[in-house]
């Protein structure tokens, strides 16, 4: 199957995020055969999990299904979810890898019907939800799933609990003998779309995002926002389910930092922003959010945006990079730092603290091929050596901290880049 | 004012940011500096001083030499090293204030009758003398400090320590009389001296 299309001038795009499905059908729509290989059972990766988008203030959604649409209706693209990249051999225009596909447990047979995740009561953390949920052990990733299957969680396969799944699928579509298998496919070029991760809030020692509650991220307050999310869409506290109307939004943490991640994420800031605008979109003028930032780095048009949020009554700016947060008998996180604009020492309360995390590559910390190059955060910038080398690239937030309408340009880049080779590379054959 | 203070200010004209990068310790790092104010926030000091790293930094920048070579917030650093562990930039912050501070001191700008200022002049002094601290003339001295009523109180009420010092042998009496050295004392003065001379040579005394 997979063989027809992997040709030496197919090109590889490792990542389904809103970076890889780009890259992949921007290269596709030019008449390229492209597999797009993605480590978990959805495309959509990070972007599937925002509530809103800055600065309009739409919803994910919108962009992911415009994408999901072209992809349906393009022959060029060979989707692989569960599937990782375990080496990659060879050079430009001939490169072999090798592909690790993780069993589902549920074939093409699945219609979606939610019958498996019914009839187990095994529970799994929701890996959707930032650790804020759990899910049933038979799922569906989220609403914007592509494909549309559910997963068994390999927890319950050989217990009852997978044997109840099994039972309960009108189709046959679950298949518990279902095995790892290990693929080798010949591609041209690689496109390197395996985004970003939110920087462990946990090393930020005087944050206590570890010790207390009622400090989270800014990625689990996206969730928190989000309708389909833990809370349906109210902004609630996870200490006591209260509702949280005061909201300090914590900048830098873990950016521009030597201690931590040493570049500065680019996104927070307007992420941040945004945020203050959910709170506002919550509760009115009862809602109260205070940004406490080194200085605000809205760029280019987003300026606006930022103006419009001074312009908002509910919200301040403290200039001021927090220096540790403590917590009160009520559980409310305690904000302590002096600020630059007077030197004044406070220490505020909040209901509660959202850290803006920084974005960190999602490989690091895996092994990427020996001729890429890395910046010193692990960015992927190209490949070693001349021009002549250049057969992979990295694409969206895998090679620089982009948001999603900076990924999405960046992925036409290297979708054009991969194009290139191809037709180079395979010119280069034929004499 | 002090010769070095007058060659200095003659010299540096307004630009208080270069004599910093010049001739204190560390001082090249002040400029990175981007003023997040953790250093302030993580400093146990809390607001017990007027000066925090942040502001010091600032101040420099802005040019206020006299608010911060005689300021007495240097004197106060503990040396717990917070400020250095949490910098966002890696500042060696504590460094640079005992480096402030040392300036300060040099030039004669530093705050007269400031406790931490005395103690170390007290021991430095104490220490060159025969290359080895003096203990029973230190602690003495630094009893004296506020005056001999002061200092015989003080004595006094340390009898007991004293006493249970000289019992486990850690303290003789007898160091009162100038007390032992270091074997090679001109040797020894002979490294302060050049230590001095490479300093001043680095930092532009001399010149």
């Amino acid at each position: 199957m997979t063989a027809s299309i992997a040709t030496s001038q197919a090109i590889l795009v490792v990542g389904g995020g809103i970076s890889g499905m780009t890259a992949a059908l921007e290269a596709a729509e030019c008449g390229k055969q492209v597999i797009l290989a993605e480590k978990t059972p959805t495309l959509g990766g990070r972007t599937a999990l925002l509530y809103r988008y800055f600065p309009k203030m739409c919803h994910p959604t919108c962009g992911l299904e415009i994408n999901l649409r072209r992809l349906k209706g393009n022959r060029n693209v060979r989707v692989m979810t569960m599937t990782e990249v375990l080496a990659v051999t060879g050079r430009r225009g001939d490169y072999t890898v090798t592909l690790k596909v993780s069993p589902r447990y549920v074939t093409e047979s699945c219609t979606g019907c939610g019958d498996c995740a019914n009839a187990v009561s095994a529970e799994i953390d929701n890996p959707y939800e930032y650790g804020l949920a759990k899910t049933r052990a038979a799922y569906l990733p989220h609403a914007m799933a592509y494909p549309q299957r559910y997963v068994i969680d390999p927890s319950i396969v050989g217990t009852p609990e997978g044997e109840k799944a099994k039972a309960a699928c009108k189709f046959g579509a679950v298949d518990l003998e279902m095995k790892e298998e290990t693929v080798e496919i010949k591609v041209g070029a690689v496109i390197w779309a395996t985004g970003w991760k939110p920087y462990d809030a946990a090393k930020i020692q005087p944050y206590g995002y570890d010790r207390f509650a009622n400090v989270i991220t800014s990625v689990e307050f996206e969730r928190l926002a989000d309708p389909h999310g833990p809370t349906g869409g109210k902004i609630l506290r996870p200490s006591d389910g209260k509702e949280a109307k005061d909201i300090a939004f914590i900048q830098c943490a873990g950016s521009r930092d030597e201690n931590h991640l040493r570049h500065c994420s680019r996104i927070c800031c307007m992420a941040s922003l945004k945020q203050t605008q959910y709170v506002r979109e919550a509760w009115g003028d009862a809602g109260k959010s205070t940004v406490y930032y080194i200085d605000i780095r809205a760029i280019d048009r987003f300026e606006d945006f930022y103006q419009m949020v001074q312009k908002d009554a509910t919200v301040s700016f403290v200039k001021s990079k927090v220096a540790k947060i403590v917590e009160d008998k009520e559980s409310n996180p305690v904000l302590h730092g002096v600020d630059t604009e007077g030197y004044h020492r406070y220490a505020t309360t909040h209901d509660l603290a959202v850290l803006a995390i920084g974005m960190e590559p999602e490989a690091n910390g895996i092994k990427l091929p020996d001729d890429m190059l890395l910046d010193s955060s692990g960015f992927i910038e190209g490949c070693k050596g001349t021009a002549e080398d250049q057969g992979m690239f990295g694409a969206g937030a895998a090679s620089s901290p982009l948001d999603v309408n900076r990924s999405v340009q960046s992925a036409t880049a290297a979708a054009l880049r991969a194009i290139k080779v191809i037709h180079k590379t395979a010119r280069t054959e034929q004499v | 004012m002090s010769n070095a203070n007058v060659q200095a200010v003659a010299r540096y004209q307004n630009d208080f940011l270069r004599e910093v990068e010049e001739r204190v310790e560390e001082g090249h790092m002040v400029k990175m500096c981007m003023q997040c104010g953790v250093c302030a926030g993580s400093c146990p000091f809390g607001p017990d001083w007027e000066h925090s790293p942040q502001k010091i930094f600032m101040m420099i920048r802005a040019g206020k030499r006299d608010e911060v070579l005689g300021s007495d917030s240097m004197f106060m650093c503990t040396s717990c090293y917070s400020c250095i562990v949490r910098c966002p930039r890696e500042l060696p912050i504590t460094h640079i204030m005992h480096g402030l501070a040392n300036y300060a001191h040099r030039l004669g700008l530093a705050p007269k009758g400031q406790p931490t200022r005395e103690f170390a002049t007290l021991f430095w002094n104490n220490l060159v003398k025969k290359g080895r601290v003096n203990e029973l003339t230190l602690t003495l001295g630094h009893y004296f400090t506020n005056g001999l009523v002061s200092g015989i109180k003080t004595a006094l009420g340390m009898q007991r320590i004293g006493l249970g010092l000289f019992l486990a042998k850690r303290l003789n009496p007898m160091e009162i009389f100038g007390g032992h050295g270091v074997k090679d004392l001109k040797g020894f003065h002979a490294i302060v001296a050049k230590a001095k001379e490479i300093e001043d040579r680095k930092k532009g005394f001399t010149a």
